[in-house]
Parts: structure tokens; C-alpha cells; sequence
């Protein structure tokens, strides 16, 4: 495992310039911004072979990403997949062992400090300072950026009210919920509006409403021209906020493409179905088998039916085929894939199972 | 669970303003690039809301002073000078290098913590002089340190202490001992770098304390010692240091003695400043 020349799965890149798809997810309201938003051909980050080793693990092996400035690239993937690894390179703080990275045009090898005044990171864990005060604690960042003490102040206020923090602006953010602090932690990186933000699993552990928030700020930073590079555990953050998606697994890119892509690689969900009468199950399987055209799989509970469906459209029809035929369902659910669909169909293991056989040195 | 609940309440009511947020995202501007001082003096005041917000954390350079002066000069004094007052002659300005000294540690512990929040990666990706975060929380050290040494000289002076070195001499003397301190305080943000918590730090720190300052002539005149434990105590550096601030303190000090704090002070930068910031710069 010393090194590995050839790479085994080369990332399904899709280099096709896409369109329209922007412009639905970012707000219309771009007239006033002209002037910032990059040129749509421009690339925000472009590397090539990237690779980190700690110890006998190499957490990041072999990544290549071309991130074209003004979308949301997302990076999913399971803990330990080489995420945070990545964008810590990105964002300066750690040292490829190998490879090379252009970021906003400079040398991520050469230039780093250069990179380091155009681009903004929120880490996993709130970077910032609990004892302090959320007004202290921007007016703190903004000084370090050289604001004037009056400019710095104004600017905390201005980012406070935006946030929704102007109440807690003077309490201690140890007595902030998760939600606060996650918002404060992101204020933080846009004291000056970055060209490129990363943004480290910014939701993970978040309330529903804290986590629509979060989504609500990422999707402002975008209209407003900013490049935005995050990592996520969830097809659904990826899927509501990524232009483009990368699927990261071992340190390596094992898909790549828009939303719509990986959905098509994976099929568009799973269909659970639940039958009031056991006896009458595989009279279901049979019937739904036929409308949906998929393998219907027979769970181990008596009554419980499960597919994974490629056409959405077909499911209503086929529910109501059951109930033409007599079958009473007392449940059914169709639900996006989830991670471990998605790794389960690109690698043909789940993410889990597949990590500790790994370990072994299988 | 009392904050929690508040807190809870609290984000209920905020939400986020978009109207604002677009506002606030159209400013691009970058000020100017602040400058190394302007950086180190943020920092500084950093440590300073901290010391506001957690004033306990000053028990170290006010109550400890105090106890220690009280404790050892009573404890001793009888034993080792014959009397309390000699004995304060001798005793002051060693257990006030030993005092500052030993809170000297409290530095890395300050930079261990910020490396376990998150906060540590947030000052590393910002464009800004690096040592700052570092140099301003060891201005606010020296600040801590100076209002040890004026407790402790007062209450000295209360209990009979009489520096024949005057005024300058004591000024003098605590000025060395600030030099020495910053200096030192960089093997502590080194190990606060190396070592992975604060707990581990606190035992390597008192592990090299201990010894250091003890094992030195804080307490008692080396020529008492075995020679093999002379020996030791003669290159012992605080016992370097303590020689030249009593020295300073009682109008004796020659310049040599000072001299070579100053060199063992700016060796000690020379050594563990580049390291600790190769280690800042290359953490993971």
C-alpha cells in the first residue's frame, strides 16, 4: 500500500457544461451583482492528483476536481471518506504530499497566503470563540482583516441582523443553540465577503429549521457570486444545494456529476410498501413487480414490500393497481436513496460494511 | 440546562433576514491588509475580553503570590535563616521567579484549547501575521505576570521586605523576569502544539517545572548542597535568573549575571519561536 501508480476507479467525470440548472437554484435577483459574479467558464478551483497520507492511511488519494467559479460543489460521502482532508488542503491549512491545486488563478503550493485573503472556511466544529461574545467575536475577525475598530463593529452589527443573532449579539456563544452558532461561525467567514467559501459538514447535527437556514445562507452566498465548496453525509443537502457532486469514498472520487446524474446511476428512490394482509403478498409483489418493472423484494416482516424505483411517476399507478385488485395497503413511503443507496450501487457494498472490510486489508 | 433553554427560546424568535443578507454580501470590499502590530494587538485584546469574562483566571497571579510569600517565608524562615525577616531578604525575589515562572505554562494550555475548538483552523486560514495569535496573548501574559510581581513586592515590603537595589532595582529586576518569561513561554506553545491535551501538558509542564524551579537556589544557598546537586543547581537556568533578579533587587547584580539571562532568554526564542510556528504552520 506504499504507492498505488494506477488508479483503480477513475472518477465518472461528466465535463459537459451545464445549464439552466444554475439559474433555478440561485435567486433571479443577480442585476446589482454583475460586476462580481465570475465569468461562467472560469474555474474557482482546479486540481489535479491530490494526495495526503497520515501514517499507513491515505486519507485523500488521487483527487482531481475542476469547481467552476459562482456554483455549489458538493462533496458527499461517509466519515472518515476524505472530505474534511480535502478541503483542508484546499483551504491552505494542511500540505498535499503530492499533487497540485490552482485556486481563484494562484498556486496552492507557491501562493498560499495569496489564497488565503480571497477564500473563507467553516470547519466541522464551530471555529469560534465560545467565551466571547457573538459581537466580539466578529468584530475580532474583522479587526485581524484590517477593518478600522468603527468599520469592524458595523460590519459585526450589519452581519448580527442578517443572521438573526442582533438579540444574543452580546451573550456569551457558549449559551448559543447549535443552530446560532453554526449562523455565527458562517458570519464569521464572510466578515469580507470570500471568492470561494468551504464549508465543512455545515449541518451535521443541526435542527430541521437551523439546517433550511443554513441552506437559505449558502444560496444567498451563491447569488451573490461566491464560490461555494461543501462537504455532506446527505444526498438531500447535496441534492437541494450542489450544482455538481462529487462522491468521495477511500480518499477517492467514485462518481461525479450533477444531482440528476448520480439519481439516474442510482435510481430516483426506494418504494416501501405495506400490505394490511400477509396472505396477500405476493399476489402485491406480483402486481407491482409488473406496473413498476423492477425487482420487487419480499422483506422478512410478513407484510412488507420493498423496490427501488427508477421511475417515480409509476408508483402512483401502481398503488392504485393494488387497490384495484383488492389489496388494502395500510402504508407505503417513497423515499430519496440514501448515502448508503448511493454507495451501495456505485461500489456494490454499503458504505459501512465496505470501510471494515478495508480495514481487514481485504 | 438553564442556558439551553433561554438559548432555545432565543433562536426561535431570530430567523434570518434575506433583504439584509443580500445587503450585507453585496459589500466586497477588503480593507487594506492589517499589519503585524495591528494583528498582535487584536489578539491582545482577545486575551483581555477573556480575563473579563473569566476573571478567575487571574487567582493564579493574585492568591497565588500571596500564599506562596506567606507560606514559605513562615514555613522557613525560622529553619533555614534564623529569622522570618532575613529569610524574606533572601526569599522574595526567588519565589517570585518561581511564581511567574510556573503560571508561564498556562500559555500553551490557552493555545492547546483553541487547537481542540475549532477556532485554531479559523486564525490559520485567516491573512494575517501569524505569530500575532501568539504574541498577542503573551503581551496579555506579561500583564498577568507584572500584577503577580507588584502583589507579591507589596505585600513584601508590608512584611519587611527592603531591596537595597531601590526602585530601579526592583523595576529592573521585574523587567528581566518579564524577558525571561516571554521567553520561556515558548517552549510551552510548543508542547501545546505537540502534545494532545491539555491534561497531558499540565503533567509534562509540571514534570519540567517541578524540578526546575525546586532544584535551584529559589529556597536555599546551594553551598549547603552535596556537590553532585550543586552542580546541577549552578546550570540550572532559573537559578540563573533568580541570581540576577536578586541580585538586581539588593543592588548587587554584575553584569555578567544579567548578561547571560538575556542570552539563555533570546537563545530560547531563537530555539522554540521558528519551532512553534513550524509546528502552527504544519499541524494537522
Amino acid at each position: 500500500m506504499t504507492s498505488k501508480s494506477v488508479k483503480e476507479s477513475e472518477p465518472v467525470s461528466v465535463a459537459i457544461a451545464r445549464k439552466g440548472n444554475l439559474s433555478n437554484k440561485s435567486t433571479e435577483d443577480t442585476t446589482n451583482m454583475e460586476s462580481s459574479i465570475k465569468q461562467p467558464t472560469k474555474l474557482a478551483i482546479e486540481a489535479t492528483g491530490l494526495v495526503k497520507v497520515f501514517g499507513e492511511k491515505r486519507a485523500v488519494d488521487g483527487v482531481d476536481l475542476a469547481i467552476k467559479a459562482g456554483t455549489v460543489y458538493g462533496f458527499l460521502g461517509p466519515n472518515g471518506a476524505g472530505k474534511t482532508t480535502t478541503i483542508r488542503m484546499l483551504s491552505t491549512l494542511l500540505n498535499p504530499d503530492e499533487g497540485t491545486a490552482i485556486i481563484l488563478g494562484h498556486d496552492l503550493n507557491k501562493e498560499s497566503n495569496a489564497i488565503r485573503s480571497k477564500v473563507s472556511l467553516t470547519g466541522q466544529f464551530a471555529s469560534v470563540d465560545e467565551d466571547l461574545s457573538g459581537l466580539e467575536n466578529l468584530i475580532l475577525i474583522g479587526r485581524l482583516l484590517g477593518f478600522s475598530r468603527k468599520a469592524a463593529k458595523e460590519r459585526a452589527r450589519e452581519l448580527l441582523s442578517a443572521f438573526g443573532l442582533e438579540d444574543a449579539a452580546k451573550q456569551q456563544v457558549k449559551n448559543y443553540s447549535g443552530g446560532m452558532r453554526r449562523r455565527l461561525d458562517i458570519a464569521a467567514s464572510i466578515v469580507v465577503t470570500p471568492e470561494l467559501l468551504f464549508l465543512d459538514e455545515p449541518t451535521t447535527g443541526l435542527d430541521p429549521r437551523s439546517r433550511n437556514q443554513v441552506w437559505d445562507i449558502v444560496r444567498a452566498l451563491v447569488s451573490a457570486g461566491t464560490t461555494v465548496l461543501l462537504t455532506t453525509q446527505y444526498l438531500d443537502e447535496a441534492d437541494q444545494l450542489a450544482d455538481r457532486i462529487a462522491v468521495i469514498d477511500h480518499g477517492k472520487i467514485i462518481a461525479e456529476g450533477t444531482s440528476a446524474e448520480l439519481k439516474a446511476s442510482v435510481g430516483s428512490g426506494v418504494l416501501h410498501v405495506r400490505v394490511l394482509d400477509p396472505e396477500k403478498r405476493s399476489k402485491a409483489q406480483l402486481i407491482l413487480a409488473q406496473k413498476l418493472k423492477v425487482p420487487i423484494q419480499a422483506l422478512s416482516e410478513p407484510t412488507a414490500l420493498t423496490a427501488r424505483v427508477t421511475d417515480t411517476q409509476l408508483v402512483a399507478e401502481a398503488i392504485g393497481e393494488l387497490s384495484h385488485s383488492g389489496i388494502a395497503v395500510t402504508d407505503f413511503s417513497l423515499g430519496q436513496p440514501s448515502l448508503d443507496e448511493v454507495f451501495l450501487t456505485l461500489t456494490g457494498k454499503p458504505a459501512e460494511s465496505k470501510r471494515k472490510q478495508d480495514e481487514k486489508g481485504v | 440546562m438553564n442556558t439551553s433553554s433561554t438559548s432555545s427560546h432565543t433562536n426561535q424568535a431570530s430567523s434570518i433576514d434575506s433583504v439584509k443578507l443580500k445587503q450585507a454580501l453585496l459589500t466586497r470590499s477588503r480593507p487594506k491588509k492589517a499589519n503585524w502590530f495591528s494583528n498582535t494587538m487584536t489578539f491582545s485584546w482577545r486575551a483581555l475580553l477573556k480575563l473579563k469574562y473569566i476573571p478567575e483566571q487571574l487567582l493564579d497571579v493574585t492568591v497565588f503570590p500571596i500564599m506562596f510569600l506567606l507560606m514559605f517565608t513562615y514555613l522557613f524562615g525560622g529553619a533555614i535563616a534564623g529569622s522570618t525577616g532575613d529569610y524574606l531578604q533572601f526569599l522574595l525575589p526567588g519565589i517570585l521567579v518561581m511564581t511567574v515562572i510556573t503560571i508561564t505554562m498556562y500559555t500553551g494550555m490557552e493555545l492547546n484549547n483553541d487547537i481542540s475548538k475549532g477556532i485554531f483552523d479559523r486564525f490559520r486560514s485567516l491573512p494575517i501575521w501569524r505569530p500575532s495569535v501568539l504574541v498577542g496573548a503573551l503581551f496579555v501574559d506579561a500583564v498577568r505576570y507584572s500584577i503577580a510581581s507588584l502583589i507579591m513586592i507589596g505585600l513584601g515590603l508590608i512584611l519587611g521586605f527592603r531591596p537595597d537595589g531601590g526602585t530601579i532595582g526592583v523595576i529592573s529586576a521585574v523587567g528581566l523576569l518579564l524577558l525571561f518569561s516571554f521567553s520561556l513561554s515558548w517552549i510551552w506553545t510548543t508542547l501545546g502544539l505537540v502534545l494532545r491535551s491539555e491534561k497531558s501538558l499540565m503533567g509534562v509542564s509540571m514534570m519540567v517545572l517541578f524540578p526546575l524551579t525546586f532544584i535551584s537556589n529559589v529556597f536555599v544557598d546551594p553551598s549547603t548542597l552535596p556537590s553532585w546537586l550543586q552542580a546541577f543547581v549552578d546550570i540550572n537556568p532559573v537559578s540563573l535568573l533568580v541570581t540576577a533578579v536578586r541580585g538586581l533587587m539588593h543592588g548587587v547584580a554584575t553584569t555578567e549575571q544579567i548578561g547571560v539571562v538575556i542570552i539563555a532568554s533570546l537563545l530560547l526564542i531563537l530555539v522554540f519561536a521558528p519551532l512553534t510556528m513550524f509546528l502552527y504552520k504544519n499541524k494537522n
